[in-house]
């Protein structure tokens, strides 16, 4: 009888003893993990503030470069730079400006390269783009400059040898002129009506 | 004298596998919790190390607001050199 309960009270202490390390351990990793989720807590805590504040930042930005470049180019062009840009994004129009969705495109990459538009636009007189989006553009894309130079009077930018001579001057001019008399002298006055 | 001996029989054949199968159960149960815990705590640890670079995003703050206003700056006289559409 003696022998049957101490071999029944030893299986429980040696099952208990061992559960209770187990416990430990899982207590002592329990305490670790806790320790790092505090970390980990603590460290985000402040993301969201900072990340808002950089999403209004950012926000700001955008709507300073969109509506900047509606302002200055139009909705229909600046749709046509930003596609020309990035192929695709005319679609998506500006974030602020919903009528900017429907706008057909104008191919502005096709004409122009990058500085010339601003040029152009610096300009003024340049046409941009195309008339229509399905017909042909403004400018010859392969011969910009001339026809940049074409905007202009036509001897002076196609043919400046053609240009008159600039008059010489000065005592050794081939061609003399005599000094007029009344220069320096007090204006001639009409005679009064009578 | 018997009902003596009976009842140690029962102890050692029925009282005692009974006590070591629920014993041993929790054991094993407590066993398996151990390395989850573990695996939890190493998670845990290195979620929070990936963390140390948040304090960046206070750099970055700084960044993005010093560029806005170089682009509000630059917008501002393009404003003034370009004309309207």
């Amino acid at each position: 009888m003696i022998i049957a309960v101490l071999l029944i009270v030893l299986a429980v202490v040696y099952y208990l003893v061992s559960t209770i390390v187990a416990l430990q351990r899982i207590t002592n990793a329990l305490d670790e993990a806790i320790t790092g989720v505090v970390g980990i807590i603590e460290k985000s805590a402040p993301v969201d503030e900072v990340v808002t504040s950089i999403n209004a930042n950012l926000d700001a930005g955008v709507d300073l470069l969109e509506g900047l470049l509606v302002k200055k180019a139009g909705v229909v062009d600046a749709v046509g730079l930003v596609d020309g840009l990035y192929p695709g994004a005319g679609a998506q129009g500006f974030r602020n400006i919903p009528d900017s969705q429907g706008v057909d495109a104008p191919r502005i990459s096709e004409v122009y390269t990058k500085g010339t538009l601003t040029l152009a636009r610096l300009g003024r007189e340049a046409p941009i783009a195309t008339a229509n989006p399905a017909g042909p553009v403004l400018r010859d894309p392969a011969y910009g400059s001339r026809a940049a130079r074409l905007l202009y009077p036509e001897v002076r930018q196609e043919k400046p040898s053609n240009l008159a001579r600039s008059p010489v001057i000065g005592t050794d001019a081939p061609e003399q002129y005599e000094r007029r008399e009344d220069i320096g002298k007090p204006r001639k006055r009409m005679p009064v009506r009578d | 004298m018997t009902l003596e001996w009976i009842g140690d029989a029962i102890l050692l054949l029925v009282v005692l596998p009974v006590v070591v199968y629920l014993l041993r159960g929790v054991l094993n149960a407590a066993n398996s919790i151990v390395p989850s815990a573990q695996q939890i705590a190493s998670a845990a640890t290195a979620g929070s190390k990936d963390l140390d670079a948040t304090a960046l995003l206070l750099t970055t703050q700084g960044q993005v607001q010093k560029t806005i206003e170089v682009a509000a700056d630059y917008g501002g006289s393009l404003d003034v050199i370009l004309d309207d559409a």
